[in-house]
């Protein structure tokens, strides 16, 4: 078959898979942004989408899957209580992160479009 | 994907700060409550904020984190102790305790909460437009 669907929408469902996870993480941040000793966490988007590349570079024939460790984030300014998640930047990183998702699903939807322009033979 | 976590974690953080704007009201009512004793005067109420770690099942790592409140501790400052005699609460040596309400804190704790409650109602504000555009997904 010409057209292989497990593969023609490349890294994006991943890309967006992983956006969705760090929004979960980066909600927890911001929630517990009052909680004494809480420590902020974050995962590392680049690091996750290489590994999810090299699987599809690997040729194994097996669809790659979405690994992603949380780190502890190092912050700006410690706080006496001992919680890490700082407010400004956890709030700036969370709507970084969901206009990051909107990007994913356009390239996604441009690409389901262009596998419906070669499935209707426009 | 896991939207329906994310509305668990934004929820459970503005019922505590709910509950934290709470322990505010009662105390900057009853900041100027005056009582016959010291055992009676009226004690600040904080309220005691823990992380509750959802961890994934095969990894056992921690993919989110919601709030709960521990519960509410009474603040151990100095009653403040004011000698009226012509109240009617006064003890026997004319004594009346007023409250160890420090009305600043409690104004300052009002702000915090509430700029918190806000940042979680925009989580959800967040999530809800990326779900709505997720389900529009091939629709161009």
């Amino acid at each position: 078959m010409a057209i292989n669907f497990d593969k023609a929408l490349g890294i994006h469902p991943y890309a967006l898979q992983a956006r969705v996870q760090r929004s979960e993480i980066l909600a927890s941040n911001l929630a517990n942004v009052d909680t004494p000793g809480y420590l902020a966490r974050d995962y590392d988007f680049k690091a996750a989408m290489a590994d999810v590349e090299s699987q599809f570079n690997s040729g194994s024939g097996f669809l790659p899957q979405l690994s992603m460790e949380a780190q502890y984030r190092v912050p700006y300014q410690p706080s006496l209580d001992g919680n890490t998640a700082e407010m400004g930047v956890e709030q700036s990183k969370f709507n970084n992160n969901a206009m990051d998702f909107q990007s994913s699903l356009t390239f996604l939807n441009m690409k389901i479009q262009g596998l419906q322009k070669v499935i209707d033979g426009r | 994907m896991s939207f329906n976590n994310i509305y668990e974690i934004a929820g459970s953080a503005m019922r505590s700060q709910t509950l934290r704007l709470n322990t505010v009201a009662s105390n900057l009512a009853n900041a100027d409550a005056a009582a016959g004793s010291e055992q009676e005067a009226y004690r600040a109420l904080k309220p005691v904020f823990s992380s509750v770690y959802q961890t994934s099942q095969e990894e056992m790592q921690v993919t989110g984190a919601s709030v709960q409140m521990l519960g509410v501790t009474q603040s151990q400052q100095a009653i403040e102790r004011r000698y009226e005699p012509e109240n009617g609460l006064a003890d026997a040596e004319g004594y009346v305790y007023y409250s160890n309400v420090n009305a600043v804190d409690e104004m300052a704790d009002m702000m915090s909460a509430s700029r918190s409650f806000e940042g979680s109602v925009e989580v959800m504000r967040r999530v809800n437009s990326m779900q709505q555009s997720l389900l529009r997904l091939g629709k161009g």
